[in-house]
């Protein structure tokens, strides 16, 4: 079953805040990593890891390059 | 002055004496030792249990995702950058006229271990994708050259224990060349891990001094066995001596000349040839003679084989009459070897003793070594003869490095 998309943006808030300093208050899901979070690729790669540890999915590299708002990923690991 | 004079306007540290340059001179006037027990775990099946760890850790200066993707070597460089351009004060510059000479002597090698341990252990993708900006030996240079939006050109000249200062030379050379206006320049190291203590160790180059951390370090002392490893950064702010004038900047001295050489005779035992072929260069380039010289900050590690030969190398190339009259200090007496980081430390050194006419003292000398051909500054801090010109700090490395760096009071 799906985990509930207010679950997984917390818990997205949590990774972008302690991988790139950006306050989890601020992770909204129209938000853009690159161009609103201000998070670099080096990051993104590392909030994906954590990402994939914390909610039990596989992200394939592929699929990184289109996981570009914060919905994206909610609609990813939702999947 | 001719225009092409480099001044230094700057100071920036963080060692194992003190958090910043101000902490840093005081503990170093009053002879106060930085070395300490090594409070970890791997450090009970090692023959060396001490180290000069930082004063201050870097994770109460830095927020916490900067700490995630900077090594430690690239988080003291940061923290004693920040401190040297602020001491600056902030100064307004072209990014395309600003650089960075910072050098470290080992690069970010507890990330490379780190990681190799996670490597072993979860695989490829727990792997950090910080990990190669991180151990890269130019890391912190780098580092330093975005946080600053320098532009001109970031270098990291390595050379073993010479580093720091190579890199107080080489940013001098960028600024008389025209290449910068300023220069953000130093040294950083961040060494201290079981492997690095067990390789020098098995070198046997440490002190295994355990049960008495603030003595382990004695250069020059008969009982001297080995030095301690140091971890830190010194960070100075270089400028050329018109455009220091043209904003009001306060100078403490003028970096007046760098020398270099390499002994090519052995790769870990030094020269006194190659010393004295450098010392002889930073005087040369600095226009100074051997009577302007009333004080050198030595490299003296520490070691039984190194020490010694050094007060020869000073002698024979100041001369004798120079000599007698030239007051030399080991401060890493106090700090220990702060490898890449030693020569941007002691330049502050070297520097502040001019700029405020006190001499720190080697502390530990209990018995001199009777081979010991200089004045050494003993026990207690010393007065600068007020007719002082000019000071030394020398720097050598593995590999043959020789680096001698000359400060003149502004």
């Amino acid at each position: 079953m799906a985990l509930p998309e207010q679950e997984i943006l917390k818990g997205l808030g949590e990774i972008v805040d302690e991988i790139a300093g950006v306050p989890a208050a601020d992770v909204t899901p129209e938000k853009s990593f690159v161009d609103d979070l201000d998070i670099d690729s080096l990051a993104m790669v590392e909030i994906a890891v954590a990402a994939q540890d914390k909610f039990d999915v596989e992200i394939p590299d592929e699929q990184l390059k289109d996981l570009k708002t914060v919905q994206d990923v909610i609609t990813f690991i939702q999947k | 002055m001719s225009t092409t004079d480099v001044v230094v306007t700057g100071l920036g540290a963080t060692t194992p004496v003190g958090e910043d340059v101000a902490t840093t001179w005081s503990a170093l006037l009053s002879g106060r030792s930085g070395i300490r027990e090594i409070d970890a775990d791997w450090a009970e099946e090692l023959p060396v249990k001490i180290a000069g760890l930082a004063a201050q850790e870097p994770s109460e200066r830095l927020e916490r995702h900067r700490l995630r993707r900077l090594d430690r070597t690239q988080q003291f460089a940061l923290i004693a950058a920040h401190e040297a351009w602020s001491d600056a004060g902030t100064p307004d510059v072209e990014p395309t006229r600003l650089g960075v000479v910072v050098s470290s002597g080992i690069g970010g090698i507890l990330t490379t271990l780190d990681q190799y341990d996670i490597f072993r252990e979860k695989g490829w993708r727990r792997v950090s994708p910080f990990t190669v900006p991180m151990l890269m030996p130019n890391s912190a240079s780098g580092a330093v050259a975005l946080e600053f939006t320098a532009r001109a050109g970031a270098h990291a000249p390595v050379s073993a224990c010479a580093s720091g200062n190579e890199a107080i030379g080489n940013a001098i050379e960028m600024i008389r060349s025209g290449r910068a206006d300023i220069v953000i320049a130093g040294g950083t190291e961040a060494a201290i891990h079981p492997l690095n203590i067990a390789a020098f160790a098995s070198m046997r180059a440490l002190s295994t001094r355990n049960d008495s951390p603030q003595t382990a370090s004695r250069p020059w002392d008969t009982d001297r066995d080995g030095f301690v490893m140091g971890e830190g950064a010194g960070i100075l702010v270089l400028e050329s001596a018109e455009h220091a004038a043209a904003r009001g900047a306060r100078v403490y001295a003028v970096a007046a000349g760098k020398g270099y050489s390499d002994d090519a005779h052995d790769l870990v035992a030094p020269d006194p040839d190659g010393q004295v072929a450098a010392i002889n260069a930073a005087l040369a380039d600095a226009e100074m003679t051997p009577a302007d010289v009333a004080h050198i900050n030595a490299h003296a590690t520490s070691t039984p084989m190194g020490d010694v030969g050094e007060t020869v190398a000073i002698r024979r190339a100041l001369g004798d009459a120079a000599t007698d009259n030239v007051a030399v200090t080991s401060t890493k007496s106090m700090t220990g070897h702060l490898l890449g980081g030693a020569g941007a430390v002691e330049a502050i050194a070297t520097i502040l003793t001019l700029h405020e006419g006190r001499i720190p003292p080697t502390i530990n000398v209990e018995t001199l070594d009777p081979e010991v051909v200089v004045d050494i500054v003993r026990d207690k801090a010393r007065d600068l003869p007020a007719s002082a010109v000019g000071a030394l700090n020398q720097s050598f490395g593995f590999g043959g490095h020789n680096v001698a760096v000359a400060f003149r009071r502004h």
